[in-house]
């Protein structure tokens, strides 16, 4: 690990995580942990079927109708669930586009009494038929990048490979079950939620009543985790929770349970990969034709975005005389798919770093080798034209990680199918939004002192479990130069707090740590030597808020998508070791050892965490974790039957940070969340692959499927 | 209001296990046909099962359970599980229902010496029960040694396996005070930790065991 910038007080230092007393204790207030005195329970009465119409909806016999909430599609003022595009109705308007579509809500004092209604509700359908997989339905949204003369480099390629990648479906399992309590107060309305996206939120509510900004107060409560499920799925749930306590008067709790949930949120989008690389004889790549495709689902979500990342992600971290990448994502009649860590890019990078090991197979080269050729340095340019500006360091990283694992002499040990097995892959992660969407979101955060000396830090950016709360206040306090017990994070109400963004895309510490920087910087020369109880006092107040602006050179063109996609990458080489068990098949990862570059790292033992449960999610994806759907929905929606790594599972993990700062990042960070999910995939097939001898080219690749 | 009822999805039978399992109790209770079965409970003591059909109660009724050494009076209804016992009746809101399932361990608690997950135990079975939740550690402001190791660590990151995890710890250095690191996996893998801290749990795990044996 490299040490800290000795000037710096907090930065680089592992300070103990803000709300740690609160969760060990069990006094951390998540949304289900509120009680609401007089509030009515609520469900959800969803479609049983993937498309068709309804025909006819019957409220049953034994149920006292009288004292329930029912909302229906004509007690929705704005039936949008608004997000990119206006596509997806807050409940069903008749027509059926998915399983598990909501379409009517009722609420009860009595939570049994709902359960008991939910199931006297019957609904009929004029069923039609369903599209379920990637290619027949319509094309929601395609872009396509060339770079250079891709057919004339093929033709002067000596070798030309094709294969075709697929990546199933993931279910997040936060394992706090989405929920939601709504009150209106007047004209206003109050939402305390699990979330990650406060002004998300806002703005669905918004739109939906066609109310004002200020009438909507969003409060984000301890939230177990989101890994992207509580992007902008909560907006639905909170969505549902008000328009039930609109109807009714009253508070009302809509908190899913965990097969509801698994069953009706979103998922990772599944991907099917066509790639064909042209590389010369000694190993030097000369083009990439890559057609990536997602399934959507059935509706546009944030489909778009997801399928731009994996676009962008696609070359990976290899130079590409010529390129050529087209993405397309298809609507589907599956439950929308969403936002999951990542993004899109451990889609395309999983068929990428397949394709390279394939590639160094057929070359009879070490994957190790084949990649030093064909590594991204300063001044390469990449698919989207965008020059590298700085070094990637990958041949050191690459070293470091080979020396780390034994890499030579396992490949030299473990035959091929003999049941062991060393992987490899190396990729780059763009930290932020991308392209124009910095500009566009134009985040906001805000310092305040206090009468008492106090200052706090008001963000949108919430705390999800990933220290978004400690390395603010590190971030804070080192540019305020005072103790760290002087600088608070501000409950996240949207009344207080400014819209910093959403907290996603790996941009929570290096870009709006970045704008909590200048703002701490700022108030420090604002407070020209006087401490912040003096100032108050004199001045009445102290304030200091940025924005964002872009970094100097940045350009991105939406319309040609070339540019700049992303103002700083991060980057990770990781190798897997695993074993197959001869009899059953079942791999078991032992070992992730990876380098990590995300720049500066502003605590070390959270950006360690980060990256830990980045690799344990990755495994899961990789080997176990299945998404069975069954017309239409998820059939093992379940903890028993979804398989996530737990303690006995999780790999062993060897870890060495190698820190390239970034100047425009916080401190010098760069995003690292999101990149621990992108190369444990490719390298743990890899590694399978080699123990028992066969090219694995989808996951997860399950027991069953290792068999067959 | 008293418990979170069925599952979400209907099954085909229309008696889920869970249903089933929320319906008999776990071993109090007499089994009658199946499809008697609806969320309401027949209680061995008072009604064996007949052919005639067995005495059904609704309704809510009083129990005494044992928590954290302090006895509380309270009424639920039969088919209450404990966890929803401690939850929505007692405030004691640490435990979490998470998969309802027993398969994840955020609910659990240690009930005469031994972990089990309250969302799998009946509170009437509970009664004459001596248990411990995660409000029952800490002593005041000091924190059992566990979960102050849980901090020093960074054993966890969005919070919501913690208090499980710590009552799995519990019970772990309880019966085997220097666990191997397999036998932490083991004893931990009822635990289901998706933020992936499991490294950082074992190394406070160690940090105890170390504390104990010095």
């Amino acid at each position: 690990m490299t040490p800290s910038n000795p000037t710096y007080q907090y930065v680089g230092k592992s300070v103990l995580r803000n709300e740690g007393r609160n969760k060990v204790t069990g006094r951390a207030v998540y949304v289900d942990d509120i009680a609401t005195p007089g509030a009515l329970y609520a469900k959800t009465i969803r479609s049983t079927v993937a498309c068709g119409r309804i025909k006819d909806i019957q409220f049953g016999p034994g149920i006292p109708w009288d004292e329930f909430t029912v909302v229906d599609v004509r007690d929705i003022p704005h039936n949008v669930v608004e997000l990119i595009k206006a596509d997806q109705p807050v409940l069903c308007d008749g027509v059926v586009r998915h399983r598990e579509e909501p379409i009517l809500l009722i609420a009860h004092p009595d939570k049994g009494m709902v359960e008991n209604a939910a199931r006297e509700i019957k609904i009929t359908y004029e069923v039609e038929p369903a599209i379920l997989e990637i290619g027949p339905g319509a094309v929601q949204t395609e872009y396509l990048i060339v770079e250079g003369d891709v057919d004339a480099a093929f033709a002067s390629s000596d070798i030309v490979f094709e294969e075709t990648y697929q990546t199933g479906s993931q279910e997040h399992v936060y394992i706090e079950p989405n929920g939601f309590i709504a009150e209106w107060q007047g004209d206003r309305i109050v939402l305390h939620g699990s979330l990650q996206c406060p002004y998300y939120v806002v703005k669905a509510v918004k739109m939906c009543f066609g109310i004002e900004e200020k009438q909507v107060e969003v409060i984000q409560e301890t939230t177990g985790g989101g890994f992207g499920g509580k992007e902008e799925f909560p907006n639905v749930v909170a969505l549902h929770a008000a328009l039930l306590a609109k109807k009714s008067g009253k508070p009302v709790r809509l908190i899913y349970d965990r097969q509801e949930d698994m069953a009706c949120s979103t998922k990772r989008h599944p991907s099917v990969s066509r790639v064909k690389i042209g590389v010369s004889r000694d190993g030097v790549l000369k083009a990439l034709d890559f057609d990536f495709q997602i399934d959507a689902g059935a509706y546009v979500t944030l489909s778009p975005v997801v399928l731009s990342r994996g676009v962008l992600h696609a070359g990976g971290c290899y130079r590409w005389p010529a390129a050529r990448i087209r993405g397309r994502s298809f609507t589907t009649n599956s439950p929308p798919y969403g936002a999951f860590r990542g993004f899109g890019a451990p889609q395309s990078l999983f068929a990428t770093e397949c394709a390279i090991n394939a590639v160094a197979d057929r070359l009879g080269m070490d994957p190790a080798e084949f990649r030093r050729k064909n590594f991204l340095h300063k001044g390469d340019k990449m698919p989207t034209g965008q020059v590298l500006d700085v070094e990637p360091n990958l041949d050191a990283m690459l070293d470091r990680v080979i020396a780390m694992s034994g890499w030579a002499e396992k490949r030299a040990s473990m035959k091929k199918g003999s049941g062991r097995g060393v992987g490899l892959a190396t990729i780059l992660h763009g930290t932020g939004f991308t392209g124009s969407g910095e500009v566009y979101l134009q985040s906001r955060v805000a310092l305040a002192g206090r009468a008492d000396g106090k200052v706090d830090i008001l963000v949108g950016s919430t705390e999800i479990g990933q220290g978004t709360e400690t390395i603010f206040r590190q971030i804070a306090a080192e540019a305020l130069r005072l103790p760290m017990e002087q600088v608070e994070f501000h409950k996240i109400r949207t009344s207080a707090v400014p819209n910093s963004g959403p907290t996603v895309a790996s941009r929570t510490c290096s870009v709006v740590g970045r704008l909590v920087q200048r703002a701490a910087e700022q108030m420090f020369e604002k407070l020209d030597g006087k401490s912040v109880a003096e100032y108050v006092k004199a001045n009445g107040s102290l304030r200091t808020e940025t924005q964002f602006e872009p970094r100097p050179g940045l350009k991105w063109d939406d319309a040609t998508y070339k540019g700049s996609a992303y103002g700083a990458y991060s980057w990770m080489c990781n190798v897997a070791e695993v074993q197959v068990d001869p009899v059953t098949a079942t791999p078991k990862v032992e070992t992730i050892f990876a380098t990590v570059d995300i720049g500066t790292l502003i605590n070390p033992t959270l950006a360690y965490g980060q990256v830990e449960g980045g690799v344990a999610q990755a495994v899961g994806w990789a080997t176990s974790e299945k998404v069975t759907l069954r017309d239409g929905v998820m059939a093992n929606c379940q903890m028993t039957n979804y398989i996530i790594p737990t303690s006995v599972d999780a790999p062993d993990i060897q870890l060495e940070f190698m820190p390239t700062p970034d100047p425009f990042g916080a401190f010098g960070a760069k995003g690292v969340g999101e990149m621990p999910m992108d190369g444990p995939a490719p390298a743990v097939t890899a590694a399978i692959g080699h123990a028992i001898n066969k090219t694995i080219s989808a996951i997860p690749a399950t027991p069953e499927d290792l068999i067959s | 209001m008293s418990d979170s009822s069925d599952d979400g999805a209907r099954p085909k039978s229309g008696v889920s296990r869970r249903g089933f399992l929320k319906g008999v109790g776990l071993g109090s209770v007499a089994i009658p046909a199946a499809g008697l079965l609806g969320g309401s409970v027949v209680l061995a003591e008072e009604a064996p099962p007949k052919p005639s059909g067995p005495k059904v109660f609704t309704g809510e009724i009083p129990i005494k359970l044992r928590i954290n050494g302090k006895d509380h009076d309270l009424k639920v209804e039969p088919r209450t599980t404990l966890l929803n016992a401690l939850r929505d009746r007692l405030d004691l809101t640490g435990s979490k229902l998470v998969c309802d399932r027993g398969t994840c361990g955020a609910c659990s608690v240690i009930m005469d010496g031994l972990l089990v997950t309250s969302c799998m135990v009946l509170a009437i079975d509970a009664q004459g029960k001596e248990i411990t939740t995660i409000e029952g550690l800490a002593s005041g402001d000091k924190l059992d040694p566990i979960q102050a190791a849980f901090i020093e660590f960074d054993a966890l990151q969005c919070g919501f396996c913690t208090p499980g995890l710590i009552m799995a710890t519990k019970s772990l250095l309880k019966t085997n005070p220097h666990p191997t690191r397999e036998e932490m996996q083991d004893a931990l893998s009822g635990n289901i930790c998706r933020c992936g801290t499991y490294d950082h749990i074992f190394a406070a795990i160690e940090k105890v065991a170390g504390g104990a044996r010095g």
